[in-house]
């Protein structure tokens, strides 16, 4: 396998060693000295009473140092939360609990099996309510979810962003228009985007320790956001934030569930601090379910005004957006990022009406995606709906409406955003030349001609991602309000020591993406320092500058185009060592194999180490020198980035039992320059099959009480290795402009693109039966009723 | 109860609702098996029993009172990696790693069972076992490249050696 | 999460498992522990004492005696998917869990089990076995036809064992069809048939049709079996018979299917069942 460190190449990954070989640090792993142990008595109720809680019996059990109600912890504010629209969320659920599993007392004891013991015998007595439940029940305000607030609809979202009055005015008329003409047709459907449980292998855990002596509270936690944490626990307990260690090890996946400040997240460093012991509290899977954010839960109306000829002339979206009780970190600003990408590649005029609503359920927040696999799930949906409906290729419908090239650089998007670069029209033709999607084509065909139903879907999608700009902290993006008031930067720190080893230090850490090997070949590009030499850290609030963390697609955008500015600072400042020992001019230095070598004169050259040693040694530095070899870049780019693509697909259906077996996959994506492809193609498998997972199988079932029904995995199916297939992928590259690197971002490319391509194809093979449209997931119970329906 | 664990006998008194994992991961300090769930289906525990693959959290430790159980910790040989660890390395079969020493210790038990497994087999032998980042697709390489190792022959070469 | 504290008997042998059932206020057996533990760790279940089998000797061999297979009560599913067994229970103990609980689970402890959506107890209810049963007053032998009574319930009296499955050794051909709740197979069945038919002289002479996943428990289904008797075994006979599927059953809906579906869903796997077992007899 290749070592070279150039950019765009395979390089086997750095973090891998230790996680083969079981040696990687999770925070479940983390044992201290006299650790305690929280466990957390959760509601059962969706809406109830809290008319009394009993904790004698628990409190004089083995081992149990405290129970906790909120009587103990009111003082203490509620959970901090980043966009704080809506209800805020209690410590410990305050009266009354708003949605099955919320936290109601917690236990400390000296074993997990103690405060699991103590848990079970902390008695509580509710007084039921009812639960709203419904998205449309919630909306009409028939009962108010929270006293305090006017309406169950916390925000309305619409097209174009930033209109005022007047231009929203004009568009609902020019849509009217466009109805009345005689030569439109008008194509509408509603369809469900269901609630889901992001379920990372790894459960939350969080570990705390205070140390009074030093007055420092070290604090680990599988978080996403670790820099966020730190403030939010200082925040609450009153700790500046120098004084809170916080360190994310190895996350064991994330996907949205861990970029979030939870409230076990304050309370077990607030109860270790109390008790003066260290304290452990890791979540079990069914708790997982009730009390880790959820997410999606649209229901919505998406129509298509457009000319038999394929010229789209409008595209609506009215849909309300599932907010659950409360609102955490980013909750109303998720059907926001849908807003982003509202009109996809598209050039139609566009307006979405998004209603986010409170319910009687668990919050939602960010999952991979966020918002946009939302909103293009309508868009694509509706887009192949009107293709069949005019009986044109949907692959030349969506040609036909593309914003064409020539509008960049520039374009504007009909919802009303600056599009960095796009090439949309090369990147779907990349797929329909591609001799795979023939041979799906033929494939179906063959196996309708024996009789079977079979389709091929095709979608293409858009992201926006790589947040972001600075100036956006007006609109949310920034940790302010965990009294981190840092926009959304890239922030990156290179230190050359002194033996020409190189420390790469960066605040936003991985969960599965690979940070190690990518930074490394960003750093070894840039300054020539071998990779074997580079070290990459992250994820530790001490050692790193503060950062933002991983989500959104952003991590490489942002934090690796920092550490490659703060690799060129270091760089120059190389060069003018180098300069000044080979006595050469700096313009003429270059970086290769671990050493600065002169253009044109090949014997003269000079290895990283003597230059890092001279560096550490001022007085052989060129005068006015300053001591040293190290950089901190903040980048704040100048836009999101907005990478694209096409996915297709080739199902059977068992017209018997409504089972759907997907054939083969193919993919055409486009994220810009691609630092490691190995690592960027596993992005996109991952981000396909959790996809694939919301088409067929994940359902976040309530019944009408607010019961989670399916809060564990034998009834929560995430698709095995038996129910996917392998992955076929290419790509267009498309750099962007607003980094350095080019690169736009793929950690949520995969789960965007990919549900509507799976319904698509499932109708497809059910369209000579008559079915328009299936509701996800496409379990076979669904497929089956939707070809009686559409038979009778 | 005594058993073997990654080749050294261990004894010791536990509750009887300890269960293997537990037993693994806090008596023994080996916390490369891990845990994502309890109801026996995520298989981040799994780890050999008498050369089998089984769930460590669907087991309770007395009932391993006499066996020998190989963790991930145990699979290598010295610094040598077992196959399996070094085709999950070559082959991209991890992001996150959370799901991995299962998935490599389930693996295990398949290829001793089955030396030579069609990818259907593979797919379905892993069935137990899930993960959230890979999409499956380079587990299903990487166990293929340590099947091929392991019986000798050369392994199929990566994708992105074949498209470069 | 950890179970409730219990006590733990390993028993070495069944009169000694079968004194300790009797000893305590709310025992429960275990083989593989596939079942009872998640449940233990769920904390839906909290018996006071378990009292393992696993390590009373004689009972992980299956045995031939003429007319009858024999399955010990320690036999894993990954051995009776390998073992000469008729094809619906070899295929039934294949798709049963996935590869680290076959090696774990045993037949005998899902039979017993008796969960609504189980593979192998309809598979030894379609062979016409029957379960020995050790109590406290002795052995006793009791019919499939008889051993599924409600959901979750069997004949076994609180204090017996069920310690072995005999299966009858008969001609003819079998199958077990399913649709699992997930695309593979190891999943628990949205619905499932199993079946055994037998021909003489190109007719239908004895079939028996028993389904998972449909009704409370798994169950013969009569009417299919009633219908096929006589016939041809053509694809056209097994299919009207196969019209009768759910027929004095009551259908059953949960997460993954309406009554509507999942009485469809028993008519297509009692008729893909049958072909295949048909074209095996």
């Amino acid at each position: 396998m290749s070592t070279t460190s150039a950019l765009g190449g395979v390089v086997r990954r750095r973090e891998d060693p230790a996680l083969v070989t079981g040696t990687g640090l999770y925070v479940d792993d983390v044992k201290r000295t006299g650790m305690l142990h929280a466990a957390f008595v959760r509601s059962p109720y969706a809406h109830a009473r809290i008319t009394s809680i009993d904790a004698d019996e628990a409190r004089s059990m083995d081992g149990v140092k405290a129970v906790y109600t909120a009587d103990d912890v009111r003082h203490l504010g509620s959970l901090p939360v980043q966009v704080p629209v809506g209800q805020a969320r209690p410590l410990l659920a305050d009266g009354t609990v708003k949605h099955m599993g919320e936290a109601v007392a917690m236990v400390v004891a000296a074993t997990r099996t103690q405060a699991q013991d103590a848990a079970d015998a902390v008695f509580v007595d509710y007084d039921a309510l009812e639960a709203v439940v419904d998205l449309k029940d919630a909306a009409s305000d028939r009962m108010k979810v929270h006293d305090g607030l006017d309406s169950n609809i916390l925000v309305t979202w619409t097209t174009p962003f930033g209109a005022d009055d007047e231009t929203q005015a004009g568009l609902v008329d020019q849509i009217a228009a466009a109805k009345d003409r005689d030569d439109t047709v008008v194509v509408s459907l509603e369809m469900n985007n269901q609630r889901l449980l992001p379920t990372a292998i790894e459960p939350r855990s969080v570990v705390a320790e205070w140390n009074s002596g030093y007055e420092e509270m070290t604090l680990w936690s599988s978080s996403q956001m670790i820099s966020a944490v730190a403030g939010a626990v200082g925040k609450v307990l009153g700790i500046p934030y120098n004084h809170v260690h916080a360190i994310a090890p190895e996350v064991g996946g994330g996907f949205g569930a861990k970029l979030n400040v939870y409230p076990d997240e304050i309370l077990v460093p607030w109860a270790a601090k109390q008790l003066g012991k260290a304290v452990k509290y890791t979540e079990n899977r069914r708790e997982a379910a009730v009390s880790t954010i959820q997410g999606r839960g649209w229901i919505g109306t998406a129509t298509i005004t457009g000319t038999r000829e394929g010229e789209v002339l409008a595209y609506e979206l009215d849909a309300i957006c599932d907010m659950g009780a409360y609102s955490q970190n980013f909750t109303v600003a998720i059907p926001f990022l849908g807003v982003f990408v509202g009109s996809g590649q598209y050039k139609f005029p566009t307006r979405l009406k998004l209603d986010c609503v409170t319910t009687h359920l668990q919050t939602t927040d960010a999952y991979r995606g966020a918002g946009r696999p939302e909103a293009i799930y309508y868009l694509e949906r509706i887009m192949d709906a009107y293709s069949r409906e005019i009986g044109m290729d949907s692959a030349a419908v969506r040609m036909k409406n593309f914003i064409p090239n020539e509008e960049f650089p520039g374009a504007m998007s009909p919802a009303g955003f600056a599009i960095d670069t796009g090439d949309y029209g090369t990147n779907l033709q990349a797929m329909l030349d591609l001799p795979e999607y023939s041979e799906m084509k033929a494939e179906r065909d063959r196996l309708r001609s024996e009789g079977k139903l079979a389709g091929v879907g095709l979608s293409t999608y858009m992201e926006v991602c790589g947040f972001g700009p600075s100036g956006l902290v007006d609109l949310g993006f920034s940790w302010a309000e965990y009294g981190v008031p840092s926009a959304f930067n890239g922030s990156g720190l290179v230190r050359v020591n002194p033996d020409g080893t190189a420390n790469v230090i960066i605040g936003t850490g991985p969960s599965g993406q690979g940070h190690k090997t990518t930074w490394s070949q960003i750093v070894s590009q840039q300054t020539g320092i071998e990779m074997d030499k580079i070290k990459v850290t992250y994820g530790d609030t001490k050692e790193a500058p503060v950062s933002i963390g991983s989500f959104g697609s952003r991590s490489a955008a942002v934090d690796g185009a920092a550490a490659f500015e703060a690799a060129g600072k270091v760089r120059e400042k190389a060069a003018k060592v180098a300069a000044h020992l080979l006595e050469a001019s700096e313009d003429d230095i270059r970086f290769e194999d671990g050493a600065a070598h002169v253009a044109g004169s090949p014997d003269k050259s000079i290895s990283w180490e003597e230059i890092a040693k001279t560096a550490y040694q001022p007085h052989l530095l060129p005068e006015g020198m300053e001591g040293g070899m190290e950089a901190h870049a903040i980048f704040s780019p100048t836009n999101a980035t907005w990478p694209f693509g096409t996915m297709a697909c080739l199902v059977s259906v068992d017209s018997d039992t409504g089972d759907v077996k997907i054939l083969r996959w193919v993919n055409v994506d486009d994220c810009g320059e691609v630092i490691n492809p190995m690592i960027v193609d596993g992005q996109i498998h991952g981000g396909v099959a959790q996809g694939i997972g919301q088409a067929l199988f994940e359902d976040a079932i309530y019944d009408g009480d607010g019961n989670l029904l399916t809060a564990g995995l034998i009834d929560y199916p995430m698709p095995t290795a038996a129910d996917v297939p392998s992955y076929e992928l290419h790509r267009t590259v498309t750099p962007t402009d607003v980094n350095p690197l080019g690169v736009k971002g793929v950690g949520e490319a995969g789960t965007i693109g990919s549900a509507q391509t799976l319904v698509n194809a499932v109708v497809d093979a059910l369209a000579e039966k008559g079915v328009k449209h299936v509701d996800m997931p496409l379990r076979p119970k669904r497929v089956w009723q939707a070809m009686q329906d559409a038979q009778n | 109860m005594s058993l073997t664990v990654n080749g050294e006998s261990v004894s010791a008194d536990v509750e009887p609702r300890t269960l293997l994992v537990h037993f693994i991961r806090e008596n023994l300090d080996l916390t490369g098996t891990h845990v994502g769930c309890e109801t026996s289906y995520c298989g981040a525990c799994t780890v050999l029993v008498d050369g089998k693959s089984v769930k460590s959290c669907t087991m309770l430790a007395v009932q391993a009172a006499g066996a020998t159980v190989t963790t991930i910790e145990g699979l290598a040989e010295g610094d040598e990696m077992h196959a399996l660890q070094e085709g999950f390395w070559e082959r991209h079969g991890l992001q996150c790693g959370y799901c991995t020493p299962g998935m490599i210790m389930s693996a295990a038990g398949l290829l001793a069972e089955n030396p030579s497994p069609t990818e259907d087999d593979i797919r379905h032998g892993i069935e137990g076992n899930l993960c959230r980042c890979t999409g499956y697709h380079n587990i299903v390489k990487a166990i293929d490249y340590a099947a091929s190792k392991l019986r000798g022959e050369t392994p199929a070469p990566a994708e992105w050696e074949v498209n470069a | 999460m950890y179970p409730r504290a219990f006590d733990y008997v390993a028993a070495s042998s069944i009169d000694e498992a079968v004194r300790e059932l009797g000893n305590a206020d709310f025992a429960k057996v275990m083989s593989g522990g596939m079942s009872l533990i998640p449940m233990m760790k769920l904390r839906l279940l909290s018996p006071d004492v378990v009292v393992d089998i696993g390590r009373v000797p004689g009972l992980d061999a299956i045995s031939e005696d003429g007319d009858a297979i024999t399955i010990g009560a320690l036999v894993t599913h990954e051995k009776t998917a390998a073992a000469d067994v008729p094809a619906v229970l070899k295929t039934a103990a294949a798709w049963t869990g996935d590869r680290q609980v076959r090696v774990r689970g045993t037949t005998c402890g899902a039979v017993a089990h008796a969960d609504i959506a189980a593979d192998q107890p309809s598979a030894v209810l379609a062979l016409g076995g029957t379960i020995t049963a050790q109590g406290p007053d002795g052995t006793r032998e009791i019919a499939a036809d008889d051993f599924f009574v409600d959901a979750m319930t069997s004949a076994l009296e609180p204090h017996e064992i069920l310690t072995s499955i005999r299966i009858p050794k008969r001609g003819g051909g079998s199958a077990y069809e399913k649709l699992g709740r997930r695309g593979g197979h190891t999943d628990y069945a949205v619905a499932g048939a199993s079946a055994w038919v037998e021909k003489s002289n190109g007719s239908v002479s004895d079939a028996r049709v028993a389904l998972t996943g449909v009704g409370l428990k798994p169950e013969l289904t009569r009417g299919v079996m009633e219908a096929l008797i006589g016939t041809d075994g053509s694809e056209s006979a097994v299919a009207s018979a196969a019209e009768r599927a759910v027929e004095g059953i009551t259908v059953l809906e949960d997460l993954y299917g309406s009554v509507e579906y999942k009485t469809h869903l028993a008519k297509v796997m009692v008729r893909r069942a049958l072909n295949q077992a048909f074209a095996q007899a």
